[in-house]
């Protein structure tokens, strides 16, 4: 007993009740949410928005999954760009980083400088979208959402301390024994760049997926949103989400509860993801260490 | 005699240089195609006439953008508020570190992941959560001023609250990676170091002083510096979506990037939006060039260049 009581220390419960209290700080703002969407809007009229509503209603729900046309064409875009854009831009990234971990490459220098200038430089907003609209002609086409985020010198950066790490020595038996530089790349460096290539491609599936920027500059058509625009528009004009819920021709729009409706189209949008981002939460954490170790 | 020296030929610069073709391509349109555009700012652009179709104008874009309120606000507000960021970012989240790091491993799996998970929402999800906290009809923090008997206050015209607001809502978002960060720097620290300083009797604050703060110093002070480096910059979802474009907030809230997104966007004002833009990336520029060399000055191992 007076072993047990001695273990205990006093400046650890302050230390747990600390953080206690600050993870459920951080807790209860996203319960309001979830917790609204579960509430009828004649509750809400009466007391607000309430962590426990006197009665849980999933009407809202109901509503959304009437129609949910528009919730299932974003999440068919948001998967496509993400799956598409995450693919391609791992394999030019892993491609670019490889040769500029290579310390015999002759164009190292040079081609580092190419890439790193851009996080020190960049034209800004105007030109950008000047050239993506007037001259590439990419408003309202899927492929805007996935291009411009193909290459980020951010992640080459960060791929190529992770390649660095690799025994670079086996490139040079291998090209001994003949292979050429592709062969070398995929047979040799491609197996070994395996946990890299999993870091690496959790965060830039990560910002594709939770990408609103590119949307929000470049697609107006209904059938080209993706989630965390619909998501915006929800929530910038009520209007939108009523339009959406009463294309069927059964609902009066007077009857949609928007204010339930609005949160439980944010679950039934972000929700998801969200169970599974933390899994995930080990390969983050080894990208920070990482990044924090290389700029 | 050829073919054996080509076999011993170890490097074939060529074909590495054309495995980095399709990345360095996509730099060139994406990236360096923009930068020729930064012309836009000395010109009247129209749309139809293109950026070398449209006139010169010289100075008169910067002219507008800084004999305008816009100028002095935009800027006031970016720089004030990422340094309200940093102070109370890092401040708090080194904090945060050193008690996880004194509670030990198994205890703080729970915190860890429960601090660390808003850095996976979007600022258009973070949005829903404010608007339910603040909304002025039904928002909950009105519901629990009402429990005392204080008047609703109309949060999203109110700009006075927004500095606190935005500062609570960056320490939300981004608290859990930078404690993690500092923590995992902790974690490296060698174990010995704080046995044979308790050995001669330093107390726990002590060890935290004299130990831990100064093995996490370097850390600090680069992520500080690349902070500086980009003070000029904001993050535009955080002031475009919380405030809800509301106007009585500008004051308070707006920022380079979004002026610059609103100018082009909403009010037309494509040479105003060019000038701030240029404005932004020069000076951007010469501060990131400059935190780079003061990285590298203290730690070379982690400058970009």
């Amino acid at each position: 007993m007076t072993l047990h009581k001695t273990r205990i220390n006093p400046a650890h419960i302050v230390l747990h009740v600390a953080f206690l209290i600050l993870c459920v700080a951080f807790i209860i703002p996203l319960l309001y949410i979830v917790s609204i969407s579960f509430t009828s809007d004649i509750e809400i009229a009466n007391n607000g928005y309430l962590l426990f509503p006197k009665k849980i209603t999933t009407m809202a729900y109901s509503y959304m999954f009437r129609t949910p046309v528009q919730l299932v064409r974003s999440y068919g875009v948001s998967g496509l760009v993400t799956v598409g854009g995450t693919m391609l831009s791992l394999f030019f990234t892993t491609l670019l980083s490889y040769t500029l971990a290579r310390q015999d490459y002759k164009f190292r220098r040079p081609v580092s400088f190419f890439v790193f200038f851009t996080m020190l430089f960049n034209g800004g907003l105007v030109p950008t979208y000047i050239l993506m609209t007037r001259y590439l002609h990419l408003k309202n086409n899927l492929l805007v959402l996935i291009l411009p985020y193909l290459v980020n010198a951010w992640f080459v950066l960060l791929m190529r301390s992770f390649i660095s790490t690799l025994p670079l020595s086996l490139v040079e038996s291998a090209k001994i024994d003949g292979a050429g530089e592709w062969r070398t790349f995929f047979s040799i460096i491609l197996p070994l760049a395996k946990p890299a290539l999993a870091a690496v491609g959790l965060m830039i599936a990560f910002n594709y997926w939770n990408d609103w920027w590119l949307s929000l500059l470049y697609i107006d058509e209904d059938k080209l949103i993706p989630l965390q625009y619909l998501l915006y528009r929800t929530m910038s004009n009520i209007m939108y989400l009523t339009q959406q819920l009463s294309t069927s021709v059964s609902v009066n729009i007077k009857d949609i509860p928007t204010e339930s409706a609005r949160m439980a189209m944010c679950i039934l949008a972000a929700g998801p993801m969200l169970i599974v981002f933390p899994f995930f939460q080990k390969h983050f954490v080894r990208g920070i260490t990482v990044g924090a170790i290389k700029g | 005699m050829q073919p054996i020296r080509r076999r011993y030929s170890l490097t074939n610069n060529f074909t590495l240089l054309l495995m980095g073709a399709p990345a360095l391509l996509l730099l060139l349109v994406f990236n360096y195609l923009p930068m020729m555009g930064i012309v836009i700012a000395f010109k009247d652009f129209h749309f139809d006439k293109g950026i070398w179709g449209s006139d010169w104008v010289g100075l008169k874009n910067f002219e507008f953008f800084f004999t305008s309120d816009n100028a002095w606000r935009v800027t006031r507000n970016t720089l004030l508020l990422n340094a309200a960021f940093i102070v109370t970012g890092t401040s708090l989240t080194v904090i945060l570190a050193l008690m996880l790091f004194e509670l030990g491993q198994r205890a703080v799996k729970l915190y860890q992941t429960i601090l660390f998970f808003p850095y996976f929402l979007s600022w258009v999800v973070v949005s829903y959560s404010v608007y339910a906290l603040l909304s002025g009809d039904y928002g909950a923090v009105n519901g629990l001023l009402g429990h005392f008997g204080i008047e609703p206050v109309l949060w999203y015209s109110e700009p006075k609250y927004w500095v606190g607001i935005l500062i609570f809502a960056n320490f939300w978002k981004f608290g859990g990676y930078y404690m993690l960060l500092f923590y995992t720097n902790l974690m490296g620290i060698d174990t010995s170091l704080y046995e044979a300083a308790a050995i001669d009797g330093a107390s726990k604050l002590q060890q935290v002083r004299h130990i831990s703060i100064p093995m996490l110093t370097p850390l600090i002070i680069m992520l500080t510096l690349l902070s500086i480096g980009r003070i000029f910059y904001s993050d535009f979802g955080m002031f475009y979506f919380l405030p809800k474009d509301s106007g009585a907030l500008y004051p308070v809230t707006d920022v380079i990037d979004t002026y610059v997104y609103r100018a082009l966007r909403n009010t037309g004002e494509i040479g105003m939006a060019a000038a701030s833009g240029f404005y932004q990336s020069v000076v951007g520029f010469v501060l990131i060039f400059a935190s780079n060399l003061l990285v590298k000055k203290t730690n070379p191992e982690n400058a970009i260049f």
